[in-house]
């Protein structure tokens, strides 16, 4: 079952078409990997998922992406509930400069739920799923900022997962981080495709090879080949994608 | 080679000296304040000097309490925050939040020119605008009044204001608002509950400075205030420290002139005070 | 589990980005509508009272004319005198600061004092001025003594323009004329200097700015004065009120409205050109 399938997107920043015409499938409650050397397209074709290009401005798109069957671009659809379906988590860890717990709480106030005992369990049950919940229980109140990089990518996660998303963006999660929080990380995106579709963009083909099922080949702005990720990397039907994963460029 | 050594050391002494002269001149400035002010404050006493409630500076049996002068100062003060910061802090907003980068940098630019006003002429406005406006409105004998000066007071700080809350605003993160945005927050929300909290110590350094210039302002306020040493209250007519010392400056002579410079010793150390908690909310901003 | 993402946004968050984001516009617009009246107002009122023989004439208290030529000229001889000491001065701070300097602690409390001086309020100046100069130095009533207390007022301005001028130079021009065994002084005097040329005369023309604008700190030290002095040396040391106190005393001093407008409007349109010609400054320097 797919969760969100994109159908001739085609995206412009300015008169530059940094999409060109993408179709893919995102299957439900698996980890999709989209690589593809820098300024391939994989990166906006994320934060498209989202919508989260609109705030860039000269930004033009045209096609197709649908969510659950619905279009994301009817004029009908809420960014802001999109966007609680669809999380993200960004490059660079970014905490609010807040408390370990208002980080993980902004979300779920920001929809609605302001009771202590209902945010208290959010809160935890959140930072479980995140496999943080041991390392921070006792200092929730102290600031975000304190933490390690590492630790501050898993509350990143913490956060998205706070407003309960089906789906979970995220944009190069460990390229900021060492190779010991790395390795959690990845633990943890295995562990989280029981409950979340996963879309990760990775530089590292490594990653994508150990911890995706589905991995897609972005090459300026276009969709090169997308499949199992044990097919991609065995046997790519593209010679474009086999130069780029044996290392001939990128 | 000898000769464009010593020319060095020459220059580089003549530079250390430029750059004493502003230590130089705080020193010499805390010195004469503190010089000129304390003998009268020992003559009246620190505390019926600081709490006597009657300035009766002229009469044959003269009084010399300024707490009337520093509740005005405070009052008048606290009352053009509460007008001024509010729609500084909006006006910042929008500047970097909201308007576009043409028609931000276009107000922007008109709010530079407001801090550029000199305050006479701001003084002039409440005169002729302010004062009889008040006047009609509260059925007054005279409007030159504590709420007058208020208002002149709120449009002054508001240019401070405004630009140090829109540069902190600007140099939030956008990462941040990512964030937020992200999550399925509204624009507006992002910017209050993310964007401002992250602004707080420059926001609040901007109030700060607007609280500096408001307590420190005298021409404008002796414009429209009115001059009378009244215990402040919002439709009397009212005398702040800072006209209170250049009221009778002119004229003042022994222990009435003495007490005037008491009085600016009084707002030099509020000034003082307010200058080292701007400091630190500064190095708060800046450790981020 | 099929989730709707049509459903929209609750009341109540609709509601409040509404209302801040309406907030925000209404108070960009209150501010913008207080700059554009203030401006409108004064141009308004006083434009139609300036007139050739305003400009160039004296106040003649027989025909009971006025004039404000040497108010004018006062103005421009307190603005050359102020800047012909302070620049100096502050420039020669500035590249202490920037070049020199090597203790970290001492640099910070340079940059302490002069913040503290940025934060003191003109009456304060004024009444140093009047302590220090028109009496301690003997100096009296004077352009002198005024262009005196303005330069410790303006110097804060000066170095903190010239420093920001002096970092954007880049490393690699210092390196470049030093590693040609240039002498330090050298180094600054033909590439530093030059090319921060720019913001320093932006950091003179805000100083002018300001200068301009003052007169709680002028009123007591250079007077009121207005009588035209054509010899410079000879106004050095005669009482003169610069356009700013003229106003004052026009205004509240003799109820003179019109000539408080007229000088009004010429004011806003110095700050005009004023604010102009700074931006062009940072424009320059920008570019660099």
């Amino acid at each position: 079952m797919d969760i969100i399938t994109a159908k001739n997107l085609h995206l412009h920043y300015g008169t530059f078409p940094a999409l060109k015409g993408i179709d893919m499938n995102i299957p439900e409650r698996e980890i999709t990997a989209l690589i593809g050397p820098s300024g391939c397209g994989k990166s906006t074709f994320l934060k498209t998922l989202n919508r989260m290009n609109d705030t860039v401005r000269g930004v033009k798109i045209t096609g197709e992406v649908k969510f659950h069957d619905q279009n994301i671009f009817a004029s009908d659809v809420d960014v802001t509930l999109l966007r609680k379906n669809v999380g993200m988590v960004f490059q660079k860890p970014n905490p609010f400069p807040m408390s370990i717990y208002d980080n993980v709480a902004y979300g779920p106030k920001l929809h609605g739920s302001h009771k202590k005992n209902e945010l208290n369990e959010i809160v935890e049950r959140s930072l479980r799923g995140a496999a943080l919940w041991e390392e921070v229980k006792d200092r929730l109140k102290k600031s975000a900022l304190g933490l390690s990089g590492g630790q501050q990518q898993r509350l990143c996660i913490a956060r998205a997962l706070s407003v309960s998303p089906d789906v979970l963006l995220m944009d190069e999660p460990t390229s900021a981080l060492d190779p010991a929080s790395t390795m959690k990380i990845e633990e943890l995106m295995s562990e989280l495709k029981n409950d979340y579709t996963v879309v990760t963009v990775t530089h590292n083909m490594q990653q994508a090879a150990r911890i995706s099922d589905k991995t897609a080949f972005f090459l300026v702005g276009e969709l090169v080949e997308m499949g199992e990720t044990s097919d991609i990397f065995s046997m790519p039907k593209d010679k474009r994608t086999e130069d780029y994963i044996t290392g001939r460029f990128g | 080679m000898k000769v464009k050594k010593r020319v060095e050391k020459v220059i580089n002494a003549v530079f250390f000296i430029c750059g004493l002269i502003t230590i130089i001149a705080v020193l010499a400035i805390t010195a004469y304040m503190v010089i000129s002010g304390v003998p009268a404050i020992r003559e009246i006493g620190l505390v019926d000097f600081l709490f006597g409630q009657v300035w009766r500076s002229t009469g044959s049996n003269p009084e010399y309490g300024i707490l009337p002068f520093i509740l005005t100062s405070v009052y008048g003060t606290l009352g053009a925050c509460i007008i001024g910061v509010p729609i500084g802090i909006m006006t910042a907003v929008y500047l970097a939040k909201i308007a576009n980068s043409r028609l931000g940098g276009l107000v922007n630019t008109a709010v530079e020119l407001l801090a550029g006003i000199p305050s006479v002429v701001y003084g002039l406005i409440g005169m002729m605008i302010l004062v009889p406006g008040i006047m009609k409105a509260f059925d007054l004998k005279s409007g030159t009044t504590l709420l007058a000066a208020i208002i002149v007071l709120a449009i002054m700080i508001l240019p401070n204001i405004i630009s140090i809350s829109r540069t902190a605003l600007l140099s939030v993160p956008e990462e941040f608002e990512e964030a937020s945005l992200a999550l399925g927050a509204t624009k507006m929300e992002t910017v209050f509950k993310v964007s401002v909290p992250a602004a707080k110590s420059g926001i609040t350094a901007g109030i700060v400075l607007g609280i500096g210039r408001a307590i420190g302002e005298a021409m404008a306020v002796m414009m429209v205030a009115g001059n009378v040493a009244n215990m402040p209250s919002l439709l009397t007519s009212v005398t702040f420290l800072t006209t209170a010392v250049s009221k009778e400056m002119a004229y003042a002579s022994g222990l009435q002139r003495e007490a005037l410079f008491s009085i600016a010793l009084v707002l030099f150390v509020f000034i003082i005070i307010i200058n080292i908690i701007l400091n630190v909310f500064l190095k708060r901003g800046d450790k981020k | 589990m099929k989730q709707d993402i049509t459903k929209g946004l609750s009341g109540k968050r609709r509601a409040y980005s509404g209302v801040m984001r309406g907030l925000a516009y209404l108070c960009a617009g209150i501010t913008v509508a207080l700059i554009v009246f203030v401006i409108a107002y004064i141009f308004y009122r006083g434009l139609g009272h300036i007139s050739w023989e305003f400009l160039t004439t004296t106040r003649s208290v027989l025909n009971d004319t006025i004039g404000i030529l040497p108010n004018i000229i006062n103005t421009l001889y307190i603005i050359f005198t102020t800047l012909i000491i302070a620049l100096p001065l502050g420039i020669g701070a500035a590249i202490y600061l920037n070049e020199y300097a090597e203790n970290r602690a001492f640099v910070r409390i340079i940059e302490f004092a002069t913040e503290t001086l940025t934060g003191i309020p003109s009456i304060i100046y004024g009444l140093f001025g009047y302590l220090l100069f028109r009496q301690g130095l003997g100096l009296g009533t004077s352009i002198l003594a005024g262009s005196l207390t303005l330069v410790i007022m303006v110097l804060p301005t000066v170095v903190r323009t010239t420093q920001e001028a002096l970092r954007t130079v880049p490393l690699a021009y210092r390196e470049g004329a030093l590693g040609l065994g240039a002498t330090k002084w050298y180094m600054i005097r033909t590439i530093i200097l030059p090319s921060s040329l720019d913001g320093i005369i932006g950091g003179a023309i805000l100083a002018v700015g300001r200068v301009v604008g003052e007169s709680a700190a002028l009123i007591f030290t250079a007077g009121t004065g207005y009588a035209l002095v054509t010899n410079y040396v000879q106004a050095l040391g005669t009482s003169g009120g610069s356009l700013s106190v003229a106003l004052y005393v026009y205004v509240y001093e003799q109820g003179k409205f019109d000539v408080g407008f007229a000088i009004a409007a010429i004011l806003v349109i110095i700050v005009l050109l004023i604010n102009f010609a700074a931006k062009f400054a940072q424009k320059r320097l920008k570019r660099i």
